[in-house]
């Protein structure tokens, strides 16, 4: 539904002038912003439910016991080079550059997938040591948490290769632009809460 | 798309390599320090928790102006108003829940 509305915005505005038409992508990325803000609050809430439980081990593994750090620095890294790669890619449709842009989308893609397997690999692990969601309140809150971040970064993915497919077969459109802007502030989100995960859920995890 | 076109987006502005490096350089920085400390044990336990948390933050805003480009000007003043009102309930929900859920731990397990 919202789409059609927006197709239909679109279609009035350009019909008369394209100005009209930049400010309704505006009001779109600007209405993906306040989307973003109560994600925030959905990862608000995992987080206390997670600080809440970390302690609630039941005689299972703490943090301690069952995080690698140098793994979970790749992941990082990973994902920061993939928001940075994604900001090469808006400069490169701002500059109306298709082929470039495309081609740093699928960069950035290949960044996230690489972080998404890193991930499905650790919680794998984690499930064939006998330390799933189900063995205590500290691995389902863990399970959650970092679970809820990949999911996102997953849906991030299908949408970035959405993106690449509709760059390259109808250029970059006002309309491609304006998705392109609310991905882009969809993937950076990602990162931030990434710094979050990392910060509170491994680091003092293992500091404790 | 013309250039003063693109210029004139206010939802988001866009930056530049610059911008985009120097959020990069400070993120590798800000990354690099906390995981060090933790990794090298060398520090105490307040010590480490203490500046994990203050980098956490200041990468965080490092984030919100290099990478989404997050400023006071009018055309950003809505991004930001919104994004202080969620910083606001955040602070109050997880920092209620916590003081609650500890206090109630506290009451009901005092063992633990």
């Amino acid at each position: 539904m919202s789409t059609a509305i927006l197709d239909s915005q679109h279609g009035v505005s350009q019909a008369h002038d394209h100005d009209h038409d930049h400010d309704s992508g505006d009001m779109t990325v600007f209405g993906f912003w306040l989307y973003l803000m109560t994600d925030c609050i959905l990862f608000a809430s995992v987080f206390a439910t997670y600080a809440v439980l970390v302690n609630h081990t039941a005689g299972g593994p703490s943090g301690k016991d069952i995080f690698e750090l140098p793994y979970v620095l790749v992941e990082t890294a990973l994902l920061l080079v993939s928001s940075c790669t994604y900001g090469m890619a808006m400069l490169a449709a701002h500059k109306a550059d298709k082929g470039k842009t495309i081609a740093w989308l699928f960069l950035t893609f290949l960044c996230g997938l690489g972080f998404i397997g890193m991930e499905i690999n650790e919680f794998h692990h984690l499930i064939m040591e006998g330390f799933g969601p189900n063995r205590s309140a500290f691995l389902s809150s863990f399970f959650t948490l970092v679970g809820m971040h990949g999911l996102h970064v997953t849906a991030g993915l299908v949408w970035m290769v959405v993106m690449m497919a509709q760059v390259y077969s109808r250029g970059l459109t006002p309309q491609n632009t304006t998705r392109l802007s609310c991905l882009s502030l969809f993937w950076h989100f990602l990162d931030i809460v990434w710094i979050c995960v990392f910060t509170v859920v491994y680091l003092m995890g293992v500091a404790q | 798309m013309s250039h003063a076109h693109a210029q004139s987006h206010a939802g988001e502005s866009h930056g530049s390599v610059r911008s985009y490096a120097i959020g990069f350089i400070l993120s590798v920085i800000l990354t690099a320090i906390p995981f060090a400390m933790v990794m090298s044990g060398h520090f105490s336990r307040n010590v480490a928790l203490t500046s994990m948390v203050v980098l956490g933050v200041v990468q965080i805003l490092v984030h919100l102006v290099c990478f989404l480009h997050m400023n006071t000007s009018s055309e950003g003043r809505w991004n930001l108003l919104a994004f202080l009102f969620t910083v606001l309930i955040i602070v109050m929900l997880v920092g209620l829940a916590i003081w609650i859920m500890v206090n109630a731990d506290q009451l009901m397990m005092p063992w633990m």
